[in-house]
């Protein structure tokens, strides 16, 4: 009898077709627009998602394998790490304010991410697409858990990672990570993606996971360098996902180019303004530097960006909007935003500080055509006040820029001693920008940003304090009511590393670590 | 011609894959950063599942790649043998 | 241009006047004083004097400044919404035709900021 000799197994390319369009169907009982009822409201149109193709051809039964893989040997370090005291390993306790910023900033994101492609998986008709958003909403989910648990460790010992979740709703500085990922959720499934998949994943995301994660590393932590990686080994997956929607959808439709060109512009800006935070952790937050800012905005936005842009000019998309002033602003962004957390050091959750000598010397020698000349001066004299007990925490709050809802730090292009002011009149009401690109953004749909939750305007109607506070009451303060309503404690999770908890901890145990008990 | 790149996690895994991928790509050049690899090409870059198993001396399968990868820029194609990045432009 | 949306999509200014409780908001900016990171946020009653601003307000604004003892505000150049402003002291912000969430810089010139660095 002739036995059929099979081959072993099916191809890559077979199995993915199998596991992807072999598990849909159009639907019968109900229309498929009812079924998929976002999908066309955008403007985008596509005419045959079966030309969706993941490059990575990877099927859920893979994916589960492979990532079951990662995780135990995440799990493993991140125990070894927690079991060895690993956090005495760090090069030093002001490191630890990277990742205070990290967790309070960053993970929420990873989190937002999650509901994000789950909701927009849910809206594409296309199971290609389906599968692949399917997949990142479980990476997702699983960065924000690895990373909770990796920072958790940390939490036992030092302040200000206590209570992440409530802050991001109430402090003032998280107001724009979360307003960022807030306007992309609320947008529908196609600008969710190009924001994103696209933007954020394939343009920026590199920037903050390999140099920013490389330092952690340089600088001995290593529970952050594997969460940071293993959620970066996600992220090469997300970018081909980034990048194939932006093909498939203007191979569908030459209408779709514009709408897609506004998002990129919009999203590649908004993206940009966020990462001046990772800016700063790499500049200032490092105590052992492996790259400047500078020099990493170079390789992973100007060349990667570059390339990229490149690439993408046969379907009519030119690089994004604002790019000149983008390339003057590399060698300002970090030290303004190290002056503004530096500024209001008594509303923040982590602590600041005037960097060393050696440190002052490494961002001249980074920064030679901004450095010496602009923001020398201004932390050589805050280091002398200090000195005489008289630090510098300013107590008036900001003005903050309506889009991007960073306070007005950014400078003029061409002119670094001038703070870039832009406003717009729409409907009685005046509103405020930072830049060219926050105003135009709110320009295109100004019913969205006049929503927006400015955390200095709602001090101001009385929405930051906690329940029951009069804040016509004699003697009321109102820095202590809003650290009240953030969760923060006066004089331990705020003010200045010189003299905080942490920094006395870290020494004593350090201490307690490499000698013994007398 | 504008580069792509490759970037891994150094750990014992890895040391191989980095060595076949160079081997494959004479025009390469691999970048070492604490606790990582990345490797620039200029246009294109392939990783061959032959090569790697060559090295390692058992069968790999080439999306075991995702366990150790970091980060990768350029379009991807990938096939039971081979994975390619590469920009048109 | 308006949001794409799937129905009306229309909603009122989170930071309309009425929201303040009787005051309205003015932003102050001191050019070429980037030691303070950005423009200040203050909210006042429309009937405040411009004066008691710049006297009872300013100092505890700006006042950390080197520079700032030495403003002679009889020479201050002022801007509001970036063009040229002439303010009357005696005058309250009503009086002036300010309006909420207006916007003042002001300029002193000879005060270049710590070392001549704007800062």
């Amino acid at each position: 009898m002739d036995m059929k000799v099979g081959k072993k197994k099916l191809g890559l390319k077979e199995k993915y077709q199998h596991m992807t369009r072999g598990l849909g169907w159009e639907t019968t009982y109900q229309s498929m627009d009812d079924v998929f009822p976002f999908v066309k409201y955008e403007g985008i149109k596509i005419h045959d998602w079966d030309k969706w193709e993941d490059p990575f051809r990877l099927t859920m039964d893979a994916y589960w394998k492979y990532q079951a893989e990662k995780e135990r040997k995440l799990y493993a370090i991140i125990d070894a790490y927690a079991q060895n005291n690993g956090h005495l390993n760090v090069t030093d306790a002001r490191y630890l304010n990277a990742i205070k910023l990290f967790l309070n900033g960053i993970s929420p994101l990873e989190y937002m991410a999650h509901r994000g492609f789950a909701m927009t998986g849910r809206q594409f008709p296309g199971v290609g697409a389906r599968v692949a958003c399917l997949m990142q909403s479980l990476d997702e989910i699983r960065h924000a858990q690895t990373q909770i648990h990796s920072l958790s460790n940390y939490n036992k010992y030092y302040n200000g990672f206590h209570d992440y979740r409530h802050m991001l709703e109430r402090v003032w500085y998280l107001s724009v990570p979360r307003s960022f990922f807030d306007d992309a959720v609320t947008a529908g499934p196609f600008e969710f993606m190009v924001a994103i998949g696209f933007s954020f994943e394939y343009v920026l995301t590199n920037l903050l996971f390999v140099p920013f994660v490389s330092g952690a590393a340089y600088n001995g932590d290593m529970g952050t360098m594997t969460f940071g990686f293993s959620a970066q080994s996600d992220e090469a997956r997300h970018m081909t996902l980034g990048l194939e929607v932006i093909k498939f959808v203007l191979e569908q439709d030459p209408d779709n180019l514009p709408i897609v060109q506004q998002w990129i512009d919009k999203w590649t800006w908004r993206g940009y303004r966020v990462l001046t935070l990772v800016g700063m952790m790499m500049d200032y937050m490092l105590p052992k530097r492996i790259m400047s800012w500078k020099e990493a905005w170079e390789v992973y936005f100007e060349e990667n960006g570059g390339a990229l842009f490149k690439d993408l000019a046969r379907y009519g998309i030119r690089p994004p909007k604002w790019l000149d002033q983008i390339e003057q602003d590399k060698d300002h962004i970090s030290h303004q935003a190290w002056a503004t957390f530096y500024n209001y050091a008594a509303a923040c959750n982590f602590h600041t500080w005037i960097p060393t000598d050696d440190e002052l010397d490494w961002l001249s020698q980074k920064y030679p055509n901004s450095f010496d000349k602009y923001y020398r001066p201004r932390l050589e004299h805050w280091r002398e006040e200090a000195k005489k007990g008289n630090r510098f925490y300013n107590k008036t709050l900001p003005m903050l820029c309506q889009t991007c809802q960073i306070p007005m730090i950014f400078t003029e292009p061409g002119d670094p001693t001038q703070i870039c002011y832009r406003e717009v009149d729409y409907k009685d009401n005046k509103y405020h920008f930072c830049s060219d690109g926050c105003k135009e953004i709110f320009e295109h749909e100004p019913e969205k940003y006049i929503q927006a939750w400015l955390p200095v305007h709602q001090i101001y109607q009385g929405n930051c304090f906690e329940e029951g506070v009069d804040p016509t009451a004699e003697g009321f303060d109102p820095l202590s009511a809003v650290l009240d309503y953030y969760h923060l404690a006066q004089g331990r999770d705020n003010l200045d590393f010189e003299g905080s908890e942490d920094q006395k901890n870290f020494e004593a145990w350090r201490g307690m670590a490499t000698k013994n008990a007398a | 011609m504008s580069k792509v790149f490759i970037a891994l996690q150094t750990n014992d895994d890895t040391r191989q894959i980095i060595q076949a991928i160079l081997a494959d790509n004479p025009h390469a050049v691999c970048n070492e950063q604490p606790a990582m690899v990345k490797i620039d090409a200029e246009g294109s870059l392939v990783v061959r599942r032959s090569t790697i198993e060559e090295l390692i001396g058992r069968d790999f399968d080439l999306q075991e790649l995702h366990i150790n990868l970091i980060s990768l820029t350029g379009n991807v194609d990938e096939t039971d043998d081979e994975l390619t990045l590469s920009w048109n432009a | 241009m308006g949001v794409a949306a799937i129905k009306e999509y229309s909603f009122e200014s989170a930071d309309r006047l009425e929201n303040f409780h009787g005051n309205q908001l003015l932003y102050i900016g001191w050019d070429q004083h980037l030691l303070f990171c950005a423009p200040f946020c203050l909210p006042f009653p429309p009937s405040m004097r411009f004066g008691d601003i710049i006297d009872k307000v300013l100092p505890g604004v700006f006042g950390y400044h080197p520079d700032f003892a030495k403003v002679d505000w009889s020479k201050v150049e002022w801007l509001k919404s970036s063009q040229p402003w002439q303010p009357d002291f005696n005058k309250t912000l009503a009086e002036l035709g300010l309006k909420h969430k207006d916007v003042l810089r002001f300029r002193t010139p000879g005060l270049t900021g710590i070392k001549g660095s704007a800062s």
